[in-house]
């Protein structure tokens, strides 16, 4: 993670475009400035990074998913749940499905697990939109080149 | 078409929390009920869970962006609801 950054990835392990479905690591740093805010003496990531963790990853998935020409943008998080603490240092993998496609949009269920062990879910509504400009496509192709994102799952089907 | 208005006036009522008798066929959804981009995206997927149908809301907004359509044609809800049974009949027919 490059929190200052808000790249919350670090990496795509799976990404299955029949089944709709990503499975990506991110590993939480063990020092950050943000720690020593949230909380003094009690170091845990922030829920709402947790959140963002997870709409990253279901960003990932829709972007393969509508192979890299529209840009999906996070428009509303239901039943998100911190079912436990996430603390620094610890690896998180999380996994995205896409549940529903709808036009312009799309509703994804995303879980972050440590250990094997769930600590946050969320359901997420993304609205889409073709890459507004050449940078943001740029960046996007960038970021996919460093966590991995495998380009032969979007030529290949 | 009044069992589809029936169907979409509750599905806007209980989503967007606003009381049924306020809805009526010549409602419109934005102008008139106040219905945000955002919130009619959970009334579509709604919709389209109800029906088995996907609104082609993109089409739709691209139209009215165009000036080839108006907001009225597909938001005011007797409009809307010829809408849904137009594209009900297109998937019974299967095209």
């Amino acid at each position: 993670m490059h929190l200052e950054y808000f790249q919350l990835i670090d990496r795509i392990v799976d990404i299955n475009i029949g089944a709709k479905t990503i499975t990506v690591e991110a590993q939480v740093p063990q020092h950050n400035t943000i720690f020593e805010g949230h909380f003094p003496g009690y170091p845990i990531m922030p829920g709402v990074l947790l959140i963002e963790a997870m709409a990253q990853t279901s960003g990932w998935l829709l972007i393969s998913l509508m192979k890299f020409e529209r840009m999906p943008f996070l428009a509303a998080v239901k039943e998100a749940k911190m079912r436990g603490f996430v603390a620094p240092g610890e690896l998180l993998t999380i996994d995205a499905s896409m549940v529903y496609e709808g036009s312009g949009y799309a509703i994804t269920e995303a879980k972050i697990k440590v250990g094997g062990k769930l600590r946050t879910n969320a359901t997420l509504t993304f609205s889409h939109i073709p890459f507004p400009n050449a940078d943001l496509r740029g960046h996007m192709d960038a970021v996919a080149k460093r966590i991995g994102f495998p380009q032969q799952a979007i030529t290949n089907d | 078409m009044s069992s589809t208005f029936d169907q979409v006036a509750t599905i806007i009522a209980e989503t967007c929390d606003i009381p049924r008798d306020t809805i009526t066929p010549e409602s419109h959804a934005i102008d008139d009920l106040g219905i945000d981009s955002l919130d009619f995206l959970d009334i579509a997927f709604a919709i389209d869970k109800a029906f088995g149908i996907k609104l082609p809301l993109e089409k739709w907004t691209q139209e009215v962006n165009d000036g080839k359509a108006t907001t009225e044609q597909y938001f005011v809800l007797k409009n809307l609801c010829a809408r849904i049974d137009e594209l009900v009949a297109a998937k019974n027919a299967g095209t």
